[in-house]
């Protein structure tokens, strides 16, 4: 692994140089000929029944190509758990329930047209709080079940249940024991380019749909189902990406308004965008879920953990996406986070009239890390040790198998922790409780793929043209974490080119093999493996050309020389140093014997064989094309929720100095240092920006950051009330990688796309505690809430 | 009602009817095709649509376009050379990270090429004021910060 040329180094994203000039085309660029605007109406209440709808003056605007409802299109239902209809006849249920939608030459026009449709609503008793709705006798939300089979209960039938060991027995066996309860809220993703999609018909009812979605297979699927459940069997469907202005998590489900474009499309024949405003942005795209943790943890006298019992209530909203799903991450933190043997985790999803979740960057890891470490804390100080010690006792160890079956390979945990107490100072600064303090925060993500699917593969194709351009086609999306130059130094270090060379074409169904989607922190680990296989692949070929056309090139040159120089004698050479592929290296696109590297006749350019060899005549011409599907050796979670679903698991600790203000309650981070196990970094610099992209988040995941919903409503739709962080806020970050070369990673890498939100939040927490003695197990730890809590403690 | 307006775009005259109702992003992105300019919200609260209008960083979201009559307008398709020479900042964005998604990165480049054409030679905290108006949800801003003190660093040579 010593030689590695690219990978290990800080190449430029001059492939994405566009994003730099204004030339790239996202979304909002992306325009074909004839294209129509689509725009939503929204219900006005969170519960409802639709008396009438009147469209008649909406579609009489001048403009206007389609005004569509429930109605007007098959009743047919879509989601993971099938609990909606893309457009709501009968019943609303949630503020941001899509009722009506129109096409119109412009977009201002189809927002002038949303106005003249009319709604009579009959309002209908609500339900908003999770707990209420858990009760035997809570309205329902949903009278039956996408089958129509009556409901009982908002309860989601979903089996969010793990058990290992025997808790109650390792409870009265501990020497220490702290239970606490912790709420978390919805965040938004935040895409700084808002959602958006085109949707486009041929003649033969073929489907061109250009979106943002990192998961361009899944959504086919969901499409193709969808297009078959309304009538239109067999039609061929290619999705393609445009450049993606940010993901974080939304572009996993197929949303709903992606249904309506569809509809739209077919409806006018013409090819239709819809673009959301940044209000629809907040109110209408599903966030990350709120939720609820009562957690307890035992601990021997010596700090060893005995036992963790979790049990989270999750408010689903009105509707399943994905945010339904994120218990099987929540899991990870809950059962393999540290050392523990006896666990018991059980997740509630529960139907309300709130808006529903998906998913956002860590999934329900950032959620379930705050229960955790803030217990750790808890834990340690009911123990009478240094929560850093704590963690350092009870950390996990290359070769564990975890009470969830996951086994643990590389783990630098240890380093992490150190890393991180001493570059916060962690013995000079901690237990001052001088209204200033430090906490630390530790975390466990998959690295190595998730099998969620039954498939968790990524398909990668490489041709090198006679030019000696490597062109290269993934089945993968990127959405701004630098696929574009990571595969590329990938690609470079296997194949012997360098990443200049490579072409990448990325998100387009129709070229690319099957991919699991860009998620879980996947795309390096996986499509990374599948390059360095397929890469490996392409250099054998070209080593096989070189074997024959080398010697030919040779003698040629030799025979020219003495041609132009009698006198030159050629040298003996030994071309049983270059008479098999195995004795040549191709580097740098240099070409040369194992044996004798700097060889002055053998050492060749590769654009020299590749002309010599791939045009050669009749019968003898060749193509340098390789493909390689790869799918981890993992496996799907079980019916008990146990299962090695990732090749690899990536640790990593952040430590936190903050100020407390004991008169106004606002936190002020002084410091902030995130160590990540990133196995082997492919790219320093494009590694840091995930860690400091991801530790941002998770500074407003712990102090400023909330979607507010009040009576179902989001109330706070714009960057004024939602408070996400500007360069401003000043917050000093340190990225330090850990790097440990995991044996199943591309040249050792770990994924490192979501860990550096994970631990943020529980960090701050851990040091507002130290700086001033409080806890706020309510996220975000807002001045308010930490001024309550001193208060409440006489301070 | 239309009305011709006259302005320097990126160094070439302009002669334009607008709408005296249009926001001058309007007029970039829908009219002259300069889609460069980003509209990240409309409500000038996340600087994607930031221009430069003699000098001054601006939400092109928010600024009337009558009101570039006679004025220079900077946007980022006019800050690369003619032959396609990156610019030192967006040469540093590329080398640094400072841009991932890239969806803020045009505001982002005009609001640091605003300011460092004003001061070659700017503090920390100088750069993220003069940034702050541009929210990033990708970096956190620090390899961003970083890319606009190589910039300066470069350009003073």
């Amino acid at each position: 692994m010593e030689n590695l040329l690219h990978v290990g180094k800080n190449v430029p994203r001059t492939a994405e140089i566009d994003k730099v000039t204004g030339h790239a085309v996202y979304i909002d660029e992306y325009k074909r000929p004839g294209m129509l605007y689509g725009k939503i109406l929204y219900s006005q209440y969170a519960h409802a029944r639709i008396k009438s709808i009147n469209t008649e003056k909406a579609k009489k605007l001048p403009g206007v190509r389609a005004v569509i409802t429930g109605y007007d299109i098959p009743d047919v239902r879509v989601g993971f758990l099938g609990d909606q209809t893309v457009l709501k006849r009968d019943i609303v249920r949630q503020f941001r329930d899509e009722v009506a939608a129109v096409a119109a030459i412009t977009p201002e026009i189809a927002e002038d047209a949303l106005k003249l449709i009319e709604v009579e609503y009959e309002p209908l008793p609500a339900i908003f709080d999770p707990i209420e709705a858990m009760k035997p006798d809570a309205a329902l939300v949903h009278e039956t079940d996408a089958r129509g089979r009556p409901l009982r209960s908002n309860i989601l039938p979903l089996p969010w249940k793990f058990s290992a060991g025997d808790v109650d027995k390792a409870r009265e066996e501990s020497t220490y024991v702290v239970k606490h309860d912790v709420t978390t809220p919805w965040i938004n993703q935040c895409c700084m380019g808002t959602s958006g999609c085109v949707a486009e018909f041929d003649s033969n009812n073929n489907l061109t749909y250009c979106a943002q979605t990192n998961v361009i297979f899944g959504a086919k699927q969901r499409i193709a189902t969808y297009l078959r459940n309304i009538g239109l069997k067999g039609k061929k469907i290619r999705v393609l990406n445009p450049v993606v202005g940010g993901s974080f998590g939304t572009k996993l489900d197929t949303d709903i308004y992606e249904f309506i474009c569809i509809q739209l499309a077919l409806k006018t024949r013409k090819p239709v965008k819809i673009r959301f405003t940044r209000e629809e942005e907040f109110a209408a795209l599903p966030p990350r879920q709120a939720s609820r943790f009562t957690i307890e943890q035992g601990c021997d006298k010596e700090g060893k953990l005995t036992f963790r019992k979790v049990d989270a209530i999750l408010d689903n909203g009105a509707y399943t996406s994905w945010g339904a799903t994120t218990p099987s991450v929540m899991m990870l933190p809950i059962s393999s986070m540290y050392r523990v043997p006896n666990v018991s985790f059980q997740a509630t999803c529960v139907y309300t009239n709130n808006i529903y979740s998906q998913a956002m960057r860590g999934y329900g890891n950032p959620q379930a890390a705050f229960a955790v470490e803030t217990s750790m804390d808890l834990l340690a100080e009911k123990a009478g040790i240094d929560p850093a010690e704590f963690r350092l006792i009870n950390r996990n160890h290359p070769g564990d198998v975890t009470p969830m079956g996951l086994k643990i390979t590389t783990c630098p945990l240890e380093e992490c922790i150190n890393t991180v107490k001493e570059k916060i100072k962690w013995d000079e600064k901690r237990g001052k409780k001088n209204g200033r303090g430090v906490g630390m925060a530790s975390l466990i993500h998959v690295a190595g793929g998730a099998r969620v699917y039954l498939s968790d593969g990524t398909g990668i194709r490489i041709k090198v043209n006679e030019d000696g351009e490597v062109d290269v086609l993934s089945g993968s999306t990127d959405q701004g974490q630098g696929s574009p130059t990571v595969i590329a130094q990938i690609i470079a270090e296997a194949t012997g080119f360098r990443p200049e060379d490579v072409n990448i074409v990325f998100g387009d169904t129709a070229l690319g093999l099957w991919d699991a989607g860009t998620h879980a922190s996947r795309h390096t680990f996986v499509a990374g493996n599948a390059a360095v296989r397929a890469g490996e692949l392409i250099k054998r070929q070209i080593l096989e050309l070189a074997v024959q056309h080398i010697p030919k090139l040779v003698k040629r040159s030799l025979k020219q020389q003495q041609k132009k120089n009698p006198d030159f004698v050629p040298p003996e050479l030994d071309y049983t140093l270059i008479d098999s592929p195995d004795k040549l290296e191709l580097k740098d696109r240099m070409i040369y014997p194992r044996e004798a590297p700097d060889h002055p006749y053998f050492k060749t350019e590769v654009g020299k064989i590749l002309t010599s060899g791939l045009h050669v005549g009749v019968g003898e011409s060749k193509a340098v094309a390789a493909e390689v599907f790869w799918d981890p050796p993992t496996q799907m979670l079980n019916a008990e929720m146990k299962g090695n679903y990732s090749c690899t698991y990536a640790f990593g600790t952040a430590g936190v100095e903050v100020e407390v203000d004991k008169q106004t309650g606002e936190v002020k981070i002084l410091k902030l240092v995130s160590a990540h196990d990133v196995g082997r970094a492919i790219n320093p610099t494009l590694v840091k920006g995930q860690i400091y992209g991801a530790a941002y988040i998770g500074i407003g995941y712990g102090l400023t950051e909330r979607v507010q919903v009040v009576d179902g409503k989001v109330v706070n739709a714009n960057f004024r009330d939602y408070k996400i962080l500007t360069a401003n806020d000043n917050i000093p970050v340190e990225a330090v990688i850990i790097e440990d070369p995991d044996p199943a990673g591309p040249y050792g890498a770990k994924g490192i796309g979501e860990p550096g939100l994970v631990p943020t939040a529980p960090a701050i927490a851990n040091a507002i505690y130290d700086a001033v003695g409080v806890w706020i197990k309510d996220l975000p730890i807002t001045p308010e809430k930490v001024l309550a809590a001193l208060k409440a403690q006489g301070q | 009602m239309k009305k011709e307006i006259t302005f320097t775009l990126n160094n070439e005259e302009v002669i334009v009817e607008v709408d005296p109702k249009w926001t001058l992003i309007h007029l970039l992105r829908e009219v002259l095709e300069l889609t460069g300019t980003k509209e990240g919200c409309g409500v000038g609260e996340c600087g994607a649509c930031t221009v430069i209008v003699d000098g001054e960083a601006v939400n092109s979201c928010l600024y009337p376009v009558m009101e570039v009559e006679g004025k220079t307008v900077a946007t980022i398709e006019g800050v690369a050379l003619p032959d396609g020479t990156l610019h030192p900042i967006q040469q540093a964005f590329i080398e640094n990270n400072g841009v991932q998604c890239g969806y803020c990165t045009s505001g982002m480049i005009m609001s640091a090429k605003a300011l460092l054409d004003k001061k070659s030679d700017p503090t920390e905290d100088e750069i993220r004021t003069g940034i702050s108006g541009n929210i990033c949800r990708c970096t956190g801003y620090v390899q961003i910060v970083e890319s606009i003190q190589l910039a300066a660093e470069r350009m003073k040579k």
